[in-house]
């Protein structure tokens, strides 16, 4: 067995990165995800591998962009405001198929709003950010474990499906220390990258691009994007479900909130309550089968989050026909994390 | 018989999109023949910038990344770093260059990064239409300064070549023009020289290179050329601005 370790959760991002392979680390200081790009900065040197700190964060997901398209496996993160900065970036790694790993220990917003936890960031991260309509992997880890874990999740589908993988965290999960067992990288089959920029040789020319001019030739681009995002969606969403069997009220939340909510539902069922938690882990592809499948016999569903709204509209479009879909939202900023006893009197109440 | 003059090998057989009497494709031309002379085809990663210069994969037989609008010397730093004995260059005009994309290229010269760049100067954006650029000259009249440009208002045009030179990552600065026959051949001398930085590993190497965009600037190719050699000269001064190694 793997000695447990006792580490914060950006940390953990940064040691998966390393497990995972990544060797070249892009970003740009910003609270409150400064502790990955100061590990790797320390680390990856002793790897032969590159950092570097951008002069923005638009120049860091386009080193991304750079380094992605030669084939190895790299890494930018930062927290709202400089994720909206990457957004472009996103757009044209999306746009020319670029795998590459992006991560948001997301802060309050809108603005510079505030450092403290949110999930106000969902609509950005799962209904494409940027311009162009495309979509990316976007995974919520609500623990350590998760953050490391997911880390190495993320890197394997951005190279299967030759697209972006986003973590998407916050300052709870980003800060805390928990225990951690590092695991191994997984042996995960993965398709050659025959597509990679490395200097022509003696063979074809390759050239990653997300401009297509040609009469149908952007349309084509699209459904094919399209059919890969489906794929997705069927093959690779990722759930936790705790004590739903027999419940009579699901919450529904992800991340450092879900957190919350399942001791809550702890005190609930102390109670006599039969209220479970349905964790979406991935965000995109969103557990829609799962909300359908749970709805066909549990008929209410309680959604949290720490904003006014945003993955309720997707479990409202998951779930069953006749089944209620309650929200409780706070938005983020300093004070506004609810505790289990404010969750545990909003199950109360739709119960 | 000899053969004495032929199309470069990494410059493909087809057809450009230039506009007649536009210098991208002598530049391509001249960018072509230095691929060749130090043998880097095989190697040579491009970065596209967004523009006219964006089809840079439809005539160079090589391998090109596509950038965002200003984003290639921050693209050209990933590829570089990630596949440091390939040769990377980036090839940007000026509002690409010099304004939307100023600061990956400070940025990126003065981290000392070992790329070449060739960058247009035409004075105004040509793929959307002739607006005016940070290379506008004063007086300059384009679709966005229907009066001319106006210094007080506009500010004066960016002179990169100089204004990188100040910056201590940079090895080699140039500023060429391919107007006449002298320039040409001097251009041509100045690529290869700034090819030469990159192939040896002595940093970052800059080429501006100005250029006729008679399109845009409502003249015809001959009087276009002319304006490159008089008062586009006269304001973006030719000439070797730094040149730090021994060859």
């Amino acid at each position: 067995m793997s000695k447990r370790l006792f580490v914060k959760g950006n940390e953990a991002i940064a040691m998966a990165a390393i497990e995972a392979g990544c060797r070249y680390y892009f970003g740009y200081p910003i609270t409150p995800q400064s502790d990955i790009p100061e590990y790797l900065s320390r680390e990856l040197p002793k790897l032969n591998g590159e950092f570097i700190q951008a002069e923005s964060e638009i120049a860091s997901i386009n080193m991304l962009l750079g380094a992605s398209a030669t084939g190895v496996r790299a890494m930018t993160s930062s927290s709202s405001p400089g994720i909206s900065l990457k957004q472009e970036g996103i757009s044209y790694m999306a746009g020319a198929e670029l795998p590459g790993v992006i991560v948001n220990i997301s802060r309050s917003g809108p603005g510079l709003g505030g450092i403290d936890a949110s999930q106000a960031d969902y609509f950005q991260s799962v209904k494409g950010g940027g311009h162009g309509g495309y979509h990316i992997v976007v995974l919520a880890p609500s623990s350590v474990q998760e953050m490391y874990d997911l880390t190495m999740l993320a890197f394997d589908l951005a190279d299967l499906y030759r697209m972006p993988a986003m973590i998407l965290g916050d300052s709870v999960v980003g800060q805390m220390k928990e225990p951690l067992i590092a695991n191994k990288r997984p042996q995960t089959e993965l398709p050659v990258k025959d597509w990679v920029v490395r200097g022509k040789g003696v063979g074809e020319q390759r050239v990653v691009k997300s401009l297509f001019l040609g009469d149908g030739e952007l349309e084509a681009h699209n459904n094919r994007l399209h059919d890969k995002y489906m794929l997705l969606s069927a093959r690779e969403a990722r759930w936790e479900e705790f004590e739903t069997a027999d419940a009579e009220l699901v919450v529904a939340a992800f991340g450092s909130t879900a957190r919350i909510a399942k001791t809550a539902i702890m005190q609930a069922r102390q109670e006599g309550l039969k209220v479970g938690l349905l964790r979406p882990i991935t965000l995109y592809p969103f557990p829609q089968r799962a909300f359908a499948d749970l709805t066909r016999r549990c008929k209410r569903i309680l959604d949290i989050e720490l904003n006014n709204g945003q993955m309720v509209e997707d479990v409202r479009l998951s779930v069953a026909r006749d089944a209620e879909v309650h929200f409780y939202g706070r938005p983020p900023g300093a004070g506004s994390l609810p505790t289990p006893e404010e969750l545990l009197e909003q199950i109360k109440k739709h119960y | 018989m000899q053969q004495v003059f032929k199309r470069p090998v990494s410059l493909k057989d087809v057809q450009t999109h230039f506009c007649p009497g536009c210098h991208h494709g002598t530049i391509h031309r001249l960018v072509a023949e230095a691929m060749d002379e130090f043998g880097v085809q095989q190697r040579t990663i491009g970065v596209a910038s967004v523009g006219c210069s964006v089809f840079l994969y439809g005539y160079f037989d090589i391998d090109v990344v596509e950038a965002p609008h200003g984003r290639a010397p921050a693209v050209a730093t990933g590829v570089k770093r990630a596949r440091p004995d390939s040769f990377v260059f980036t090839y940007q005009g000026d509002g690409d260059l010099a304004a939307i994309g100023t600061a990956e290229i400070i940025h990126a010269a003065n981290r000392g990064e070992d790329i070449t760049v060739i960058f247009v100067n035409n004075t105004t954006y040509g793929m959307t239409g002739g607006q005016m650029a940070p290379t506008t000259l004063v007086g300059q009249k384009t679709s966005t300064s229907p009066y001319g440009r106006n210094q007080a208002k506009d500010g004066a045009p960016i002179r990169m070549a100089e204004l990188l030179t100040q910056l201590e990552g940079v090895a080699f600065a140039a500023r060429v023009a391919v107007n006449n026959p002298r320039n040409l051949l001097d251009a041509k001398k100045q690529i290869k020289r700034a090819f030469r930085y990159q192939v040896e590993g002595k940093g970052f190497s800059f080429i501006e290179a100005l250029s006729a965009c008679p399109t845009n600037w409502g003249m015809n190719p001959i009087a276009a050329n002319e304006r490159v050699g008089g008062e586009m000269a006269d304001y973006f001064k030719l000439g070797v601005y730094k040149d730090t190694a021994e060859f």
